[in-house]
C-alpha cells in the first residue's frame, strides 16, 4: 500500500468540516491545511487559536466538542522553533481534526485555551513544564511532571537524552 | 464552566478548615498519586492532585531509539495493559509507514487486547472492592487474572511486560495449545464475573458506598477530558473500536454499556459489562481466525524468519540493517487513538526521515481522567475520595510516564 502524497492545496480541502468552518469563519486565521494518511491538519494563527477552538467547538453542523490533546514538538535550531499541537475530536460525527501553531524560539507564549475546555489545563501544564512554552491566561501555569526547582525543559531538542550532570 | 478550574495552591489559615495530605504512600492512590485537601470537619472542600512521582521521561528516552526499539518502553507506561500500549505504537508506526498488516496477526491483536482489558478490569475491580473495604473479590479477581498472566506467559515468555507486538505484525506463531487454553478460559469466565456480581452488585454496603457518590455530569466529562468508562459512565455513548475501528474491530458484534448516573456505580457496571462484551469478543476472535501470515510482507521493515535468516542472503542482509541501522520511516505525523481499558490511549508520532522517531506524546487517558477528581469529590466527604479515586482507574505510570 503505497503512501498517498499530502495534499496542502486549500481549495481541495475546503470540504471537510473543520476547514469549512475555521476558513468560513476567518479565513485570515488559516495560515495552511494538509491532508496526509487520512489525518486533516489546520495551520491556525497564533493570534486566533483560542477562537479558532470556540468556532470549531460551536459549529452546529460538526461540533468538535472534544479535546483530545495537546502537545508540542520542537524543530530546533530552525524557526519557528516550537509546533504547539492540538487534536480535537467530534463525538457525534466521529471526526478528527490537528491544529497547529508555530511559534518562534524568542518568546514562546500562546493563549491558553482553558476557558474552552477546562481539560485543556493539565496538557497545557505539561507542555509547559517539558517544552517552557508559556499559556497566557492559564489559571496554574506550574510544573506538573517534573520537580518544582528543576531546571530546564527536558523535551527540548537542545536538552540531552541523559540530562546534565 | 468555573467550577472546573482548579483552585491555586493550597493554603492553611482559614478559621475552620485544615489541609490534608493524601498519599503519595497512601495505599487506596493505586501507587504514587498525592492528593492534597482542604477539608472542614469530614467534608472536602478542595482538592489537588498532584503528580510526577513516577516521572521518567520516557517520551525522551524514545526520541533516542529505533522504531523497533520503542515497543518494550512502551509497556511500561501501563503496567496493567501493556499490549494495548504495544498495539496503539505499531499501530501509529504501520500508519506512517503506510504497512498493510495479515488478518490473523489482526485478529490475534484483537484477541489479546481483550484479554488485556479483562485483566485491567480484574485488578481495577480487586483493587477498587478492597479500597471500599470488600475484601473476597480482591482475591476472586486475582484468581482469574493469573490464568490470563499464564496465558500472556505462553504467548509471549512474560507475564506483565509482554512487548508481543511488532512494527508490522506479531513477535512469533502462538504456541500449539494457545488457542485451546483461551477457550477454556472463555468458556469459564462469564460463571466468574457472576460470581463477583453476586458479591457487589446487590450488596447494600457495597451499594450505600458506590450509588450516588462522586457524580459527575456528561457536559462536565466531555468538558474535562474524560474517555472510556469515566466518560459511559455519564452516559456519553462512544467507544473508539466500534466508532473509529482500527485492528479489525468492525468485524466484531458487541455492545458499548453505558450507564446515564455519572456515579461510582455506573462506572463500575460499565466496566463490569465490559467483562463481559470482551469475553464476547475472544470468543468471536478465536472462532474466526483467519489462517495465513503473522507479518507483512515488508522486507526492509520486518525481521525475516530464523529459517530464512540462516539460508538466504538477501534475508541476512536485511536482518543485519534493521538490527544495526533500523528502518526509515517517511516524512509526517500520526495521531492514532485505541480503546484502553482506561480511555483514550493515543500515540501522537513524528518522523523527519530517519530511522529513530522525532517525536513520540503518549495521550494518557488517565491524565485527563485525573482532572475529572475534584469536579467529583468537591463538597462530597472525606471517604468518598477513596472510592471516587478507584472509581476512576489510575495507573500513575501512564499519568507520569
Amino acid at each position: 500500500m503505497p503512501l498517498a502524497p499530502a495534499i496542502t492545496d486549500l481549495d481541495q480541502l475546503k470540504n471537510h468540516p473543520a476547514v469549512a468552518r475555521v476558513v468560513g469563519w476567518k479565513p485570515e486565521a488559516v495560515t495552511g491545511v494538509k491532508f496526509d494518511r487520512d489525518e486533516m491538519t489546520i495551520f491556525v494563527d497564533r493570534a486566533y487559536i483560542r477562537e479558532a477552538c470556540i468556532a470549531l467547538k460551536d459549529d452546529p453542523a460538526c461540533p468538535f466538542n472534544f479535546l483530545s490533546d495537546v502537545t508540542c514538538v520542537d524543530w530546533y535550531p530552525a524557526e519557528p522553533r516550537f509546533e504547539v499541537v492540538y487534536h480535537l475530536l467530534s463525538i457525534p460525527k466521529k471526526e478528527r481534526v490537528r491544529l497547529k501553531v508555530h511559534l518562534n524560539s524568542a518568546s514562546p507564549a500562546i493563549e491558553s485555551i482553558t476557558s474552552v475546555w477546562p481539560g485543556a489545563n493539565y496538557f497545557e501544564r505539561e507542555v509547559f513544564d517539558l517544552f517552557g512554552v508559556r499559556f497566557t491566561g492559564h489559571p496554574y501555569l506550574r510544573r506538573i511532571l517534573m520537580p518544582e526547582d528543576w531546571e530546564g525543559h527536558p523535551l527540548r531538542k537542545d536538552y540531552p537524552v541523559e540530562g546534565y550532570r | 464552566m468555573a467550577h472546573l478550574n482548579p483552585t491555586p495552591v493550597l493554603e492553611p489559615g482559614q478559621d475552620r478548615t485544615m489541609i490534608l495530605n493524601m498519599g503519595p504512600q497512601h495505599p487506596s492512590t493505586h501507587g504514587v498519586l498525592r492528593v492534597l485537601l482542604e477539608i472542614d470537619g469530614e467534608t472536602v472542600v478542595r482538592m489537588m492532585p498532584d503528580i510526577g512521582y513516577l516521572h521518567t521521561g520516557i517520551e525522551k528516552t524514545c526520541e533516542a531509539k529505533f522504531y523497533q526499539q520503542v515497543v518494550p518502553l512502551t509497556d511500561r507506561i501501563d503496567y496493567l495493559c501493556p499490549l494495548t500500549n504495544n498495539l496503539c505504537y505499531v499501530l501509529a508506526v504501520e500508519k506512517l509507514l503506510g504497512l498493510e498488516i495479515p488478518p490473523k496477526a489482526q485478529w490475534l491483536r484483537v484477541l489479546l487486547n481483550e484479554l488485556t482489558r479483562i485483566n485491567s478490569h480484574l485488578v481495577w475491580l480487586g483493587t477498587h472492592a478492597l479500597d471500599i473495604g470488600a475484601m473476597t473479590v480482591f482475591l476472586y479477581c486475582f484468581r482469574e487474572r493469573e490464568e490470563i498472566l499464564k496465558i500472556f506467559e505462553m504467548v509471549s515468555g512474560q507475564r506483565m511486560m509482554t512487548s508481543y507486538f511488532r512494527v508490522g505484525g506479531i513477535a512469533l506463531e502462538p504456541p500449539l495449545g494457545f488457542f485451546d487454553r483461551v477457550r477454556d478460559f472463555a468458556g469459564y469466565f462469564p460463571e466468574k464475573v457472576d460470581e463477583y456480581e453476586n458479591l457487589l452488585t446487590g450488596n447494600p454496603i457495597w451499594m450505600m458506598r458506590t450509588k450516588g457518590v462522586a457524580r459527575m455530569t456528561a457536559e462536565d466529562a466531555i468538558a474535562l477530558g474524560a474517555t472510556g468508562p469515566t466518560l459511559r459512565g455519564s452516559g456519553v455513548d462512544i467507544d473508539l473500536r466500534r466508532d473509529m475501528p482500527y485492528s479489525s474491530y468492525e468485524k466484531f458484534q458487541f455492545k458499548v454499556p453505558i450507564s446515564q448516573e455519572g456515579d461510582v456505580f455506573a462506572r463500575y457496571m460499565c466496566r463490569v459489562q465490559e467483562l463481559r462484551e470482551s469475553i464476547g469478543i475472544v470468543r468471536q476472535a478465536l472462532d474466526g481466525m483467519p489462517e495465513g501470515p503473522i507479518k507483512a510482507d515488508a522486507p526492509g521493515v520486518v525481521l525475516p524468519d530464523r529459517e530464512k535468516m540462516k539460508t538466504q542472503m538477501e534475508s541476512l542482509i536485511y536482518h543485519f540493517k534493521i538490527i544495526t541501522e533500523g528502518f526509515a520511516v517517511p516524512v509526517g505525523e500520526v495521531y492514532q487513538a485505541v480503546e484502553s481499558p482506561r480511555g483514550e490511549m493515543g500515540y501522537y508520532i513524528v518522523s523527519d526521515g530517519t530511522a529513530k522517531p522525532y517525536r513520540v506524546h503518549m495521550r494518557s487517558a488517565c491524565f485527563a481522567n485525573l482532572q475529572t477528581l475534584p469536579t467529583m469529590c468537591e463538597g462530597r466527604l472525606l471517604a468518598d475520595v477513596v472510592a471516587a479515586i478507584g472509581s476512576i482507574d489510575i495507573v500513575l505510570g501512564e499519568i507520569d510516564r
